[in-house]
Formats: C-alpha cells, sequence, structure tokens
C-alpha cells in the first residue's frame, strides 16, 4: 500500500481555494440572554484539502459553516477565502445544508439549475445540470417535484445543486446524513472522487466518525458549547481508504475518547 | 378506438342486453333522469296554462328533446367515452332537476299554487331569454367589462403593494398604517363620494371594484410574502443570487399560494360591488337590469338576470380555479385542496 507523502497530496488541480478562520467568536441573544456559541475558533485549510468537523450537537458546527458562508458575520475575529475577507455570501463558497430546502415550486432541473440561473449564465450552461443530475443518479427524476422524492434523494439534488456552480470552497452540513447506509457509503466514494477530480477545498460537518475519518484529510474535534478546537488530526492515508484500517480503527479510538464516549468503544 | 383490452370486452359484453339489476343500477338514474324531463315536457303540454305566455308549447317540446336525448345518452353510455362518462355522473342531478322544474311548473303555470306575478313559470324565463336576449347581452357584456377592468386593476396593484410591503419594511412603514385604517371598511361605504368626485359613473364603480379587489389581495400577498422561510433566501443567496432574484424567483414564487387567497376573496366582494355599483350609478350591467325589471315590475326578468349573473359568477370563480391549478402544480401531495 502507497502511503501518501505530502508532496503527492498537493497534485490535485489547484482550483480550491485557501480559507482562513482566525480568531472567530459568535454568540445568539435569546430572550435578552447571551448564548456564546462559538469561542476563539481558528483554522487555517490549505487549497484542495478535505477537513471534517466533528462535534457533539447544538455545539456550534452550523453557526460555523454559516459564517464561512457568509449568511452572517462573526462577532469577532475574521474569516478569509484566498486572503480576501469574507463579507457576504459568494457563489464561489457553495453551502449543503443540513436539510435539503428545495424549492417546492421548482422541478429537480429546476432546482438544481437554479444557481447558474441566478447568476444569469445557465442559458449558456444547461449541460452542466444535466450532468451533475446525472452524476448524483437522479436523471429518470428530472421532472419531479420534490415532495415526490424520498430523503435521501432531495439530499442528492441538494448536492447536485451546488457542485453545478464549481464551488472553491464546498461546505457541506451533514450532507450524507439521511441516505441509507449504502446509498452513504456509495455517495462517500462519489464524493472523494469528485473532490480529487475537482481540486475545491471540504468542509464537511458530520455526526460519524467513521465518515470523518474515512473521506478528509483532517478532522477537526469541537468541544461542547461554546465551541472551541480541542484536536486537530491529519490522516495520513492514501484513497481510497479501507474502513477496516486499523490506522483508522486506531484513530477513532483517539476521537471518539475525545468526545467522551471511551467507554463505548 | 383501436385496441380492446380484454377488460373492456368482458365488462361490455354483459351490457349488450339490458338486464333487470341493470335498471337499478347505472341504468336505473338515467332512465329515472329521462323520465323526469319527460314529465316535465308533458306537464308543460298537458293542462292549460292560467296565463298568457307564449313560449310554454316549446318548452314543452324542449322538454321532451332532453328527455330523449338522456335516454340515449344512458343507453349508449359505454359507446360514448367520457361523454357518457360524464352524462352518468351527473344522472342523479338531473333527476333532481327535472323534478324540481317539473314542480315549478305545476306549482305556478298550471295550477298558481305559488302567488302568480312574484313566481313566473319556467316558459316566462325562456321568454325573457328570446324575447329580450339583446338588452340582456349588452347587460352582461357591459357587467364582464367593468367587473373585469376593476378586477385586473386592483389585483395588480393589491399584488405590486402586497409585494412591496412584504419585502421593505420601509415601504411598510408607511402603508400598514394607511392599510389599516381604509381597508376594512367596505367598499361600497366610498359609492356616494365615488361618484361625484370621479368624472364618470364608470371611473367611480371601476375604481370602488379595485378597492374592494385590492385590499384582500394586498394582505394575502404581504403575509405570504412575509412568511416565506428565511432557508429559502440563504440557500439563493449563497448559489450567488442578487435581490432581483430573491423577490422575483423566490419570495413571489413561495407566496403564491397566499396570493391566490386573496384573489379569491377579492373576488368575491368585488361582485358585491359591483352589482351595488350597477343599480346605483352605471346606467348598464346587469345590476342595472335588475333594477330596472324592478322598476316595470318584471318579475321574469329579474330571475332570468339572477341566472345569468350567478352563471357568470361562477364562471370568473372557475377560471380562477383553473388558473391557480395550473400555476400552482407543484402543491398538489404537498397540501390537501
Ligand atoms: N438563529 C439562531 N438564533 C438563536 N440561537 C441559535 C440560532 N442558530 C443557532 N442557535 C443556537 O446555537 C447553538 C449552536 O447551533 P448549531 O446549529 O450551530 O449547532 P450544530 O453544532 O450544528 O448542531 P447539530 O449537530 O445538532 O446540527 C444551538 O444551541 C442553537 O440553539
Ligand atoms: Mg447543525
Amino acid at each position: 500500500m502507497v502511503v501518501l507523502t505530502a508532496a503527492e497530496a498537493i497534485t490535485y488541480p489547484a482550483v480550491g481555494a485557501e480559507l482562513d478562520i482566525e480568531g472567530v467568536s459568535h454568540a445568539f441573544d435569546i430572550d435578552g440572554a447571551v448564548l456564546p456559541v462559538l469561542d476563539n475558533v481558528s483554522l487555517s485549510i490549505a487549497p484542495g484539502e478535505f477537513v471534517a468537523l466533528l462535534g457533539p450537537s447544538g455545539c456550534g458546527k452550523s453557526t460555523l459553516l454559516r459564517l464561512v458562508a457568509g449568511l452572517e458575520k462573526p462577532r469577532a475575529g475574521s474569516l478569509r477565502e484566498d486572503e480576501a475577507r469574507i463579507t457576504g455570501p459568494h457563489p464561489s463558497r457553495v453551502v449543503v445544508f443540513q436539510d435539503p430546502t428545495l424549492f417546492p415550486w421548482r422541478t429537480v432541473w429546476d432546482n438544481v439549475a437554479l444557481g447558474l440561473e441566478a447568476q444569469g449564465i445557465l442559458k449558456a450552461q444547461r449541460h452542466r445540470v444535466d450532468e451533475v443530475i446525472e452524476l448524483v443518479g437522479l436523471s429518470s427524476f428530472r421532472n419531479a417535484y420534490p415532495h415526490q422524492l424520498s430523503g435521501g434523494m432531495a439530499q442528492r439534488v441538494a448536492l447536485a445543486r451546488a457542485l453545478v456552480n464549481d464551488p472553491k470552497i464546498l461546505v457541506l452540513d451533514e450532507p450524507l446524513g439521511k441516505l441509507d447506509s449504502l446509498t452513504r457509503i456509495a455517495m462517500q466514494s462519489e464524493l472523494v472522487a469528485l473532490w480529487q477530480r475537482k481540486g475545491f477545498t471540504t468542509l464537511l460537518v458530520t455526526h460519524d466518525v467513521e465518515e470523518a475519518l474515512v473521506l478528509a484529510n483532517r478532522v477537526i474535534v469541537l468541544s461542547d458549547r461554546p465551541a472551541r478546537i480541542k484536536a486537530d488530526i491529519a490522516v495520513a492515508r492514501p484513497y481510497p481508504r479501507h474502513r477496516g484500517d486499523p490506522y483508522l480503527a486506531e484513530l477513532r479510538k483517539q476521537i471518539l475518547g475525545l468526545l467522551g464516549l471511551e467507554a463505548t468503544w | 378506438m383501436s385496441t380492446y383490452s380484454v377488460s373492456d370486452t368482458a365488462a361490455a359484453a354483459p351490457r349488450a342486453t339490458v338486464t333487470f339489476a341493470d335498471l337499478s343500477g347505472s341504468y336505473g338514474v338515467g332512465l329515472a333522469a329521462s323520465l323526469a324531463w319527460l314529465a316535465f315536457g308533458l306537464s308543460c303540454l298537458y293542462w292549460p296554462d292560467v296565463g298568457d305566455w307564449s313560449r310554454t308549447g316549446s318548452l314543452g317540446i324542449g322538454a321532451i328533446v332532453i328527455a330523449a336525448f338522456i335516454l340515449f345518452g344512458t343507453l349508449s353510455a359505454d359507446y360514448l367515452g367520457s361523454a357518457g362518462q360524464a352524462l352518468r355522473k351527473r344522472a342523479p342531478w338531473l333527476v333532481a332537476f327535472g323534478a324540481v322544474v317539473t314542480l315549478w311548473e305545476v306549482a305556478t303555470a298550471k295550477f298558481a299554487w305559488l302567488p302568480l306575478p312574484f313566481f313566473p313559470p319556467p316558459q316566462a324565463i325562456l321568454e325573457v331569454y328570446t324575447d329580450d336576449l339583446p338588452k340582456l347581452l349588452d347587460s352582461v357584456l357591459a357587467s364582464i367589462k367593468l367587473q373585469l377592468g376593476g378586477y385586473i386593476i386592483g389585483a395588480t396593484v393589491g399584488f405590486v403593494t402586497g409585494v412591496s410591503i412584504g419585502w421593505s419594511q420601509r415601504i411598510g412603514y408607511w402603508v400598514h398604517p394607511v392599510l389599516r385604517f381604509i381597508g376594512p371598511l367596505p367598499a361600497t361605504a366610498w359609492l356616494p363620494i365615488a361618484f361625484f368626485t370621479f368624472p364618470s359613473s364608470w371611473s367611480a364603480s371601476t375604481f370602488l371594484i379595485a378597492l374592494a379587489t385590492g385590499f384582500p389581495v394586498t394582505v394575502l400577498t404581504w403575509s405570504g410574502v412575509a412568511s416565506v422561510s428565511s432557508a429559502y433566501y440563504d440557500v439563493a443567496r449563497t448559489l450567488g443570487a442578487k435581490p432581483s432574484f430573491l423577490v422575483l424567483k423566490v419570495a413571489i414564487p413561495a407566496a403564491l399560494p397566499h396570493v391566490f387567497v386573496g384573489l379569491f376573496m377579492g373576488l368575491g366582494s368585488s361582485f358585491a360591488v359591483l352589482v351595488v355599483a350597477e343599480m346605483i350609478g352605471v346606467k348598464a350591467g346587469l345590476g342595472w337590469y335588475l333594477q330596472w325589471a324592478q322598476g316595470w315590475a318584471a318579475y321574469s326578468n329579474m330571475y332570468a338576470a339572477l341566472i345569468v349573473m350567478s352563471l357568470l359568477c361562477s364562471g370568473a370563480i372557475t377560471l380562477l380555479f383553473r388558473t391557480r391549478d395550473r400555476l400552482l402544480v407543484w402543491q398538489k401531495g404537498v397540501v390537501k385542496w
């Protein structure tokens, strides 16, 4: 088995952007009380890197992703994409949200075409919509409405809707959470293949330690709310990875320990 | 038809001869309907009229022709495709309708059980449709013109206002109080003022109909736009949507089901305004026709006009339903209509 070295790791086409999160803190006001959610989070992600975020439910993972997307401004600290400060949403950073949030009045095809339509480039790029629908295996459903899809299919449409924009940074909030385990494994390999081919920077939130280890170059473990970075673990293993790999099993044990679950291992 | 399936022929075969069981089933109702209309026709022709009506004979013959059609349609329903199915579905209604007109005929024209000038017989109403047709048609056209103009203006203005205040807080700041103050006022309350401030009674009525339509459309469009989930906006914004896209392609489609509720409500209240405006100010239209008929104690004309009016109103509602069904196909399966 070939062990991936640092030199090989950057042979992917570098269309991905660099993402710098610097001393970011965030809080929400609930009923007059301040709820701190992120506490001085600093993270630097290299172009084309695949980073997984792990953390307990409600610790602030989705909030961090909203900040990266530019949908909200942090209360302290700064976020930068390729040295440029993130001040608002931009189609170079596309988010697949925890809920698929497909537009119920649009067919699958029209949902996927949304980004191209919003940027006014749909006319010239219609074939790309067909391609990504094909990619997520929903060609025969292109004219279906979202309420006619299963939860997993809807999630795949949401993924296609993000991919069609050729993002530099792909932000994924538990995109495979609703899939059955077989489709899930298939989609994981699809995701890795896609990422290797396109070379975008990926930030993935997941609840599944194994998924993080199979997919990511780096796994970031967050603490309970307010989220702080507890550990930053490099996963130096080539792709495709094997679930039974003892190296990954060892890491998994470590991470579960960090999440306070060593007893279950 | 070029292909027959096994089940088609199997189902059709026993129907070739009408059995007694069939009489009580799908054929029975159709035959009863035919009989009811035959009874109506015969009741017209058999007894002499107590008054002087010129269309009794033609009405009787017409009813018998209808009875014959129902009979023919019932017996050959299996070979008439969708028309045959439609007839079968409506047969119970045809029975009831035939029975009611027979009763009406007997109770008015034949034995005068109901006080006469106020309850004209069917042939008197038929007489209005044949002898007073030009005037009635003019009234129908005038009503449609007035209603359509006012409704389109009101719906458009209401929709644009609703979207604006649902979207922009600054516009909302100015429009909300006005809406709250003026909106609940019945549009007819403006009648006296409108008729002397507007240059013509026609423009005044158009304004009032637009007002009656505009208020519900505004309020419902506004609440529709305001209740669009922010998750939709988040998705669109991360995909590079500009504000105009957010309004036109996110807010408006999401709010459309609400808008249609407003359009339905506006249609109802604008009908009321239309009739009152025509009765009081505009010297044309079905409302005016009603008023005129009342002045001449022409009761059959009033009934005739009422029937036309109800056909027009229900036709307009049906049209709106069709439009909604077409625009909101995606809602099928999401909500129960
Ligand atoms: N818009 C908001 N207003 C107020 N509080 C919020 C808002 N969004 C999130 N929160 C709070 O911030 C905390 C973190 O939420 P977040 O959605 O980031 O959690 P998460 O880590 O993604 O959890 P999960 O894994 O369950 O999705 C929660 O306690 C939540 O109540
Ligand atoms: Mg979350």
